[in-house]
């Protein structure tokens, strides 16, 4: 990119005039705006059942609470298996999420820094198992945390996400390694820094961008994943779907209950993208742009 | 030209993602691959099947021949709508992002939320919504006189899952091609006010050649998120009405979950799979070739 920035720099000063925001921000500002709208109101609709009784909810339709109430979200503070579904999706996705991006790092390394015997068709393999569809994976699944006693544990959901996100954590962390000069890895070596201690103490903090993004995609594929989760566990390890399922009984829909819950699982997601805003967009194109 | 050094020594950092991810893919694999080449009476008695069930499924006379084809008719006409609607809006989108200041981080955290949703949450979204009787899109378009109803028509249940997907999941190709549009530098747009070109050729001439990477991955995510979609759909339609929205993971845990037909839904996995891979092989060549043709 050195001949764009000879070109930009003496046409800098005219650079901010030029913005074609500064002309017409109506059309671009609408067009957002009417895009939020289309994903907020289906939420919204939620938002607000869920502050409704079920009588409310069944007598006809209104745009907003008339009886506003919090009992759906005092059912499941009060109610310890729900709490205990919350700490069980969150530790599954946590260990997969430690788990992936630390068995992720070296590979990551390797597969940015060096040529190998095989490099090439390794990569394509991790990549596969990004795409496999989990559909197929379900019966065997079943079968295999049967047959190792980790059926219906954390572990079995922690380990079995890890056949997708350990590939993306590696994809990802390839393309953000790749970014960073091979020069800083010789100039470490020429300065008695041992690998170790350099991966450490350089090369760790010089990529924690890339880190970030890594965990961050991670936490989202592990959170949102349901249907191994569910598949993998019965009463102990019961995930939030697995507690949400029970609110279809034969007496009907309970709809204030499962919209109460539907919105807590909004909430950590919403905290994550909060703390990763400034490199979303970067990690969204796995580092590759 | 690639500089990297030869050193086969690397191996030992692949060791690790190679042992968490072979057992959680060949060891499971294998059971599949067991179970597709026998059959049984029950008793944990296997006998050899050989390529039975392959011929049973690829064959669209035999029940699950008819039940595979249209299963897969159905879901690469759902991934080809999703993707005909997704690609453009979120290059649209994109393009609608603000470039400064402090309504970019807003605008990305709320078009990101949706990504954040568990599968089973945002089916349940859709179907609150799509309800004719307490929902806000179902009442309004009864209201609109629109013969609406997911559970009897598979228009109905077909436009919802289609809308569910667009709104679920337009949001990552929109910031896909954010990154991409940030990484052209000003220079270029520069010079294009300099030859006085207008709005669409800027967008066809500079900022689509520049999307072309971004595009092809987020194209092949698109594409096998919707070849795999379970859980939204389930959530929604349960399948129905009838067979309408059952797509092929929905089949596929019905007959090895449900109906627990192993030799079939094996057989049915593992052909599934190679599709998945032959996608994704076609993918990584093209990658890798356009990369050298970049770097040459």
């Amino acid at each position: 990119m050195s001949s764009s920035s000879v070109l930009s720099a003496p046409l800098g000063a005219a650079s901010a005039a030029a913005a074609p925001t500064a002309r017409r921000p109506s059309g671009t500002t609408v067009g957002i705006a009417l895009y939020v709208l289309f994903l907020f109101v289906p939420i919204y609709w939620l938002v607000n059942v869920s502050f409704k009784t079920n009588t409310d909810i069944l007598s006809g339709l209104s745009l907003w609470p008339q009886h506003p109430t919090l009992d759906n979200y005092r059912r499941i503070f009060v109610d310890p298996e729900w709490h205990a579904s919350f700490v069980n999706s969150i530790l599954y996705v946590g260990i997969n999420t430690i788990v992936s991006v630390a068995v992720a790092l070296p590979a990551a390394y390797a597969f940015s820094r060096y040529r190998f015997v095989g490099d090439k068709p390794l990569f394509f393999w991790l990549l596969s198992n990004l795409m496999a569809p989990p559909a197929v994976y379900a019966m065997p699944f079943f079968n295999l945390y049967s047959a190792t006693g980790l059926f219906d544990s954390i572990w079995a959901v922690a380990l079995a996400h890890c056949l997708f996100n350990v590939p993306l954590a590696v994809w990802i962390l390839e393309g953000f390694i790749s970014g960073v000069p091979r020069e800083i890895d010789e100039t470490a070596a020429i300065d008695g820094y041992s690998f170790p201690r350099f991966f450490v103490k350089i090369f760790l903090p010089l990529i924690a961008n890339g880190i970030g993004v890594a965990a961050f995609f991670c936490f989202m594929f592990s959170w949102v994943e349901q249907l191994l989760a569910t598949t993998l566990t019965t009463v102990d390890a019961k995930p939030i779907a697995g507690m949400m399922s029970r609110a279809y009984s034969a007496a009907g829909l309970d709809w204030g209950l499962l919209a109460a819950a539907g919105v807590l699982t909004m909430i950590p997601g919403a905290i994550v993208i909060w703390f990763v805003r400034n490199h979303i967009a970067k990690g969204f194109a796995l580092g590759r742009v | 030209m690639d500089t990297r050094a030869f050193a086969n020594r690397a191996w030992l950092f692949v060791v690790p993602v190679m042992i968490v991810v072979l057992f959680s893919s060949l060891t499971p694999m294998m059971t599949v691959v067991n179970y597709s080449f026998q059959d049984t009476m029950g008793q944990n008695n296997f006998f050899w099947n050989g390529v039975g069930w392959f011929q049973n499924l690829l064959d669209p006379t035999t029940a699950v021949g008819q039940r595979f084809q249209g299963s897969l008719l159905r879901n690469l006409l759902f991934s080809a709508v999703v993707l005909a609607i997704e690609v453009p809006l979120g290059i649209a989108v994109s393009l609608c992002i603000p470039k400064s200041g402090w309504r970019v981080g807003a605008a990305l955290v709320l078009i990101a939320l949706p990504l954040l949703i568990p599968y089973n949450v945002v089916g349940v979204i859709w179907q609150l919504f799509s309800r004719t009787d307490i929902g806000l899109l179902g009442v309004g378009l009864t209201a609109a006189g629109v013969p609406f109803n997911v559970t009897q028509d598979a228009a109905s249940a077909w436009f919802v899952i289609i809308v569910m997907d667009v709104w679920h999941w337009t949001s990552m190709l929109a910031l896909l091609c954010y990154a991409g549009l940030k990484a052209i530098p000003d220079a270029y747009y520069q010079a294009a006010r300099i030859d006085g070109a207008n709005r669409w050729s800027v967008f066809r001439n500079i900022e689509l050649p520049k999307l072309r990477k971004v595009l092809v991955i987020g194209m092949l995510l698109r594409f096998m998120g919707s070849f795999m979609i379970y859980t939204e759909p389930f959530t929604v339609t349960g399948g129905g009405p009838g067979e309408a929205t059952s797509f092929l993971s929905i089949d596929l845990v019905k007959m090895a979950l449900g109906q627990v037909d192993l030799g079939n839904a094996a057989a049915y996995s593992l052909v599934y799979n190679l599709i998945t891979l032959t996608v994704c092989w076609v993918f990584f060549t093209y990658t890798t070739h356009a990369d050298q043709k970049d770097a040459a």
